[in-house]
Formats: C-alpha cells, structure tokens, sequence
C-alpha cells in the first residue's frame, strides 16, 4: 500500500486534535487559579489540595475504581470459563448463546439500564412481600430493607463486562490446536494442570485484551450505573451528571487529570516493555539466523 | 478440553439478568400497574416528533462518522506497524476519562462565552462575518442547539467507527493488493473493487456502535442541548428517574425504540454480513 501524503497525515492530526481538544482543555483548567471553566486566572494548584479533602469525589472515585476492577476481574474469570464452555458446544446451541451474549453490547445503554432496573424493582418488591408473609405467619419481625446501591451496580457491570471478555476469548481458543491438550494428557499431565501449562498461555492475550477492554468500558460507563446504584452510592459520573447542573467543581478537572495522567503513564510503561521485548526477539532471531 | 459445564454459571447469568429484564420490559410496555393494556402504545402518537429528531439526530451523526472515520482508518492502515499502534491507543485513550467529563469540556469549548467564541473574537471572525453578511453577533450562538448535540454525538462515538473499519481494513492481505496492480489496477480501481467491499464488514459493526448509542443517548442532549432538546434518552430517563415517575410507559418507549432499532439494523444487514467480531480490536 502507498504511504501517506502531506494531506493525509494532517487530516489524521487533525481528527487526533479534535479527539484530544476537550481532554486537554479539562486539563489546563485543572490548574486554574479561579473557579471559571473558559477564562484563565493564572496557575494554581488549589483544585488538588482541595481535592483530597473532598469526601464525596473521594468516596465517588473508590466507587468507581471498585466497581471497575471487582467487576472486571469477575468477568475475567466468568468469560473465560464461559468462552470454554461455549467452545465445546455444538455449533447451534453455541450460535444461541452467543447471540444472547451480544445483547448487552448491542443494545443500547439506557435499555440495558432501564430493564436490570426493573429486575431489581421486582426482586425487592417481591423479597419484602415475602418477608412481611414469613413476619406475619411465624409471628417473626424480620426488618431487612434491599434496595439499589453497590451490589446492584456491580451486578450490572459484570453482566456488560463478560461479553466483552468472551468475545475476545474466542478467537483465541478457536485458533487452538484441540490435540495439544490431548497430547499433553497423554504425556501425563492432568485436567487443571494441563489446561493451567498448555491451553492457558495460548488464550492469555485474549483475555488480558478482554479483561482490558472490560475495565475501561466500566470506568467509562455512566448510563447504567446511573440506573441501577440507585442514590446512595455514586460513581464519578454520577457525580459529574448530579453537578452539572449546577457548576462543576474544577476539582473534578483535577482528579480526572490524575486518572488519566496514570492511565497514559501505564501505557507507556507498557508499550516500552513490550517494544523493547520485541526488537530483543528480533535481535535473538538475528543472530540465530546463519549469516548468508 | 471439552467442557460445557464450565459455560452453566454463566448461561444462568444471563438468563436472571440479561433476558428476564428484557421480558420485563415487554411485559411492562403492555401493562399499567393495574392491568395488561396496551394503552402505553396508543399516546405513543404524542412523542413522535421525539421519535423522529432522535433518529433523525442519529442518523446525521453516523453519517458524519463514517464520512471522517473511514479516511481515518483507511489512512492510518497505511502508516508503518509502529505508527498503527500508537493510533489505535491514541483512538481509545480517551475513554478512560469518563465520557462525561470530555461532553462537559465541551461545554467549556462551545459556550457563548466559551473558548470557541473568545478564540473568534480574538481572531476578529465575528466582526468579519457580521461586516459581511450585515448581521449583529456577540457570539456565535452553538451551544444548546442540535448541532451541538450531533457534535457531541460524533465525537463521543467516532473511536467505535474507526476501530472496526481500521481492524477489517488492516486483516486485507497486501498480496491481494500487489496482484490487482500487477493485473493493471490503478489505486482508484483497487479501491473502489477491492478495499472497499471488503470493509464493507467494518462499517456495519462501526454503524451499529454509533447509530444505537446515539439514538439512545440522554447525557449528551442534557448536557449539549441544556435540556432544551429532549431526545428519547430524555423521555426514557423521566419515566424511570425523573419527575414523570411512570416505568409502564417508559418500557413501552423502550420497546418501541429497540423494535425500530432492530428493524433498521436488520434492513441495514441485508445489504452485507455484520460480524460481530470485527469490533473487537
């Protein structure tokens, strides 16, 4: 394919700059030295001294980082094992439920939201009928109250997370070579310990590229935790939703400034591990290679 | 390595929380509290008009996301391997911050006071333009406005339509490229014969990822269109949280909008093979 021209490259800047516009925006006015959101007051570092004796944004970015990683981590393991299953199954029955799987990612947020929300709704209404039956009929006074908060949320997020993971998954474990597992059977190594030395480096970068994908689809969700945390617990989001009617703190400016100087700062590292783990395969390949 | 039963926790899973909501919806769409009823469905009639902008909206939006997504991911596929990288992590970074927060930014950028219009000041474009066209603005008025929310709508969705097209874009073998030139193919042609049918897939999976959200969306109008233009994100979001506390006509909105969204993306995959796959980096 032919390279890029002049135009070409400036096109993409261009796209890249209206990606990064608002992020580096948010940026700048993390260091405002007044409260404004469009005029420049000078350089200040206030919004981050206030920011950690905010208890709410504190107690929002926990949330949001608990819920992200609990639920990844959930779905990491229930999509693989699901991807496993799904792998072993006739072709019809694993069309099925796979289409099924595709429903979180296909439908639109707020439908996803809307009807966990319903589930919910029932499912208290239907466990306090029953506990004010059980108070009535044994004389007991059970007092339980359930309703929407973190369980929920965290519900919610596994279920759109394990799609995510199991599609990246499966590839992975179709590229698979069935007999590998077998012949290590037969060389004696057992179900786990097989599966754990010979079919689970094979699916590792599915799932850490499932796993990775989860994790920012549940930092960046705000619709469905909006319906299903109910109003005592609140994420980031929530919190930014809730203030954004009024003025929005440049607090908010400033942790989301940490958050994703972190994240860049991890993509780096990353990224450099991985590039100089690369060109050392590339150099050991080099000089394994009989020179001509 | 053959074990369904690993897949069992999961298939209950989704049972419990992925199709019992879904048939709670219906069942409330046809239900007033009281009684099965279809009743939702027959003031249906009176939120057309939201019916129609949202789509309307959408449908503006997705095309403007593969008017620019497709040059990008078709340009980037051309860049050296090392390049491509750094682009595909570029595209998604911004979603660690929250999609909020950057729709918020844009509030700072478009308000009438905002960045934008102190930048068209500054520059002296709103003396230009009112010199020439004989008009009176003090800013340009760009906030709360349709447009706005279209803007917000691409670029909180525009990663989800390069993605796909760049993932199929780059799986075409260049073999396949180098034999229609040595047959005589100019770029045009091998564009126009090759690289294209065979993205055709990409755009597909990158159409149902803009399209659906955006038809959906409530925080961008909230936050773009200050609430002045209600969308049916909007109208959903009031029957379940809002003032106008009413889940039976909230599902049957809900339902209406899938079924239409179902319909749309079912005419749209006639025309080609969506894999789902695809979007997956």
């Amino acid at each position: 394919m032919k390279k890029n021209h002049f135009g070409n490259r400036a096109f993409l800047a261009l796209i890249f700059l209206f990606l990064y516009a608002p992020i580096f925006v948010l940026i700048v006015f993390s260091f405002n030295a007044t409260k404004s959101r469009t005029v420049w007051g000078g350089f200040s570092l206030q919004w981050y001294g206030r920011l950690f004796q905010d208890s709410a944004i504190l107690s929002a970015l926990q949330t949001t980082l608990l819920v992200s990683v609990l639920a990844s981590l959930i779905a990491m393991l229930a999509g693989t094992a699901a991807a496993i299953g799904f792998a072993a199954m006739k072709r019809r029955s694993r069309h099925m439920l796979m289409s099924i799987n595709n429903i979180p990612l296909t439908n639109a947020d707020i439908v996803t939201g809307v009807s966990l929300s319903l589930l919910f709704m029932l499912a208290f209404a239907v466990f306090s009928t029953a506990q004010s039956w059980v108070n009535a009929t044994f004389g007991t006074s059970l007092s339980f109250h359930w309703d929407k908060g973190f369980g929920t949320m965290l519900i919610a997020h596994v279920t759109f997370d394990i799609p995510y993971v199991i599609l990246s998954v499966m590839p992975r474990l179709r590229q698979l070579d069935p007999h590998i597992y077998e012949a290590a059977q037969d060389l004696g190594a057992r179900g786990f310990y097989a599966f754990r030395k010979v079919i689970l480096p094979d699916l590792m970068p599915g799932i850490v590229n499932g796993v990775i994908i989860a994790f920012t689809m549940s930092v960046d969700d705000f619709v469905i935790s909006y319906f299903t945390a109910g109003n005592k617990v609140s994420t980031l989001a929530m919190e930014v939703y809730s203030m954004a009617r009024r003025r929005i703190s440049p607090e908010i400016n400033a942790i989301s400034t940490l958050l994703f100087v972190s994240v860049l700062a991890l993509l780096v590292i990353v990224n450099l591990r991985q590039a100089r783990q690369d060109s050392a395969a590339r150099h050991q390949k080099a000089t394994l290679t009989p020179k001509q | 390595m053959k074990n369904k039963g690993l897949a069992v926790p999961y298939v209950i899973w989704m049972a419990i929380f992925v199709v019992v909501p879904l048939i709670l919806v219906v069942i409330y769409a046809f239900h007033d509290g009281t009684r099965f009823t279809p009743d939702n469905f027959r003031v249906m009639g009176t939120y057309a008009a939201v019916f129609g902008r949202s789509f309307l909206l959408a449908a503006i939006a997705t095309l403007i996301c593969i008017l620019v997504g497709y040059p990008v991911a078709w340009f980037l596929a051309r860049e050296g391997p090392g390049m491509r990288r750094i682009a595909t992590i570029l595209i998604m970074l911004p979603m660690w911050m929250n999609f909020l927060l950057r729709t918020y930014s844009w509030m700072s950028i478009l308000e009438n006071t905002g960045l934008l219009n102190t930048l068209f000041q500054k520059i002296g474009l709103i003396t230009l333009v009112n010199s020439i066209f004989g008009t009176n603005f003090t800013y340009f008025p760009m906030i709360n406005t349709q447009g706005a929310i279209v803007l917000g709508m691409v670029y909180n969705y525009l990663p989800f339509m390069i993605l796909p097209i760049f993932t199929v874009i780059e799986k075409i073998d260049p073999q396949l490229i180098e034999a229609a030139q040595d047959l005589g193919a100019n770029s045009a042609v091998v564009f126009h014969k090759l690289i294209f049918p065979l993205s055709v897939p990409g755009i597909l999976s990158g159409i149902t990822m803009v399209f659906v959200p955006s038809v959906a969306t409530f925080a961008i109008s909230r936050l773009l269109g200050g609430g002045m233009v209600t969308l049916l994100g909007d109208l959903i979001e009031t029957q379940f949280l809002g003032g106008a506390y009413n889940p039976y006509l909230g599902s049957a909105i809900s339902l209406v909008m899938m079924v239409i969204v179902l319909v749309c993306m079912a005419v749209m995959n006639r025309f080609g093979e969506g894999e789902e796959e695809a979007m997956l980096l």
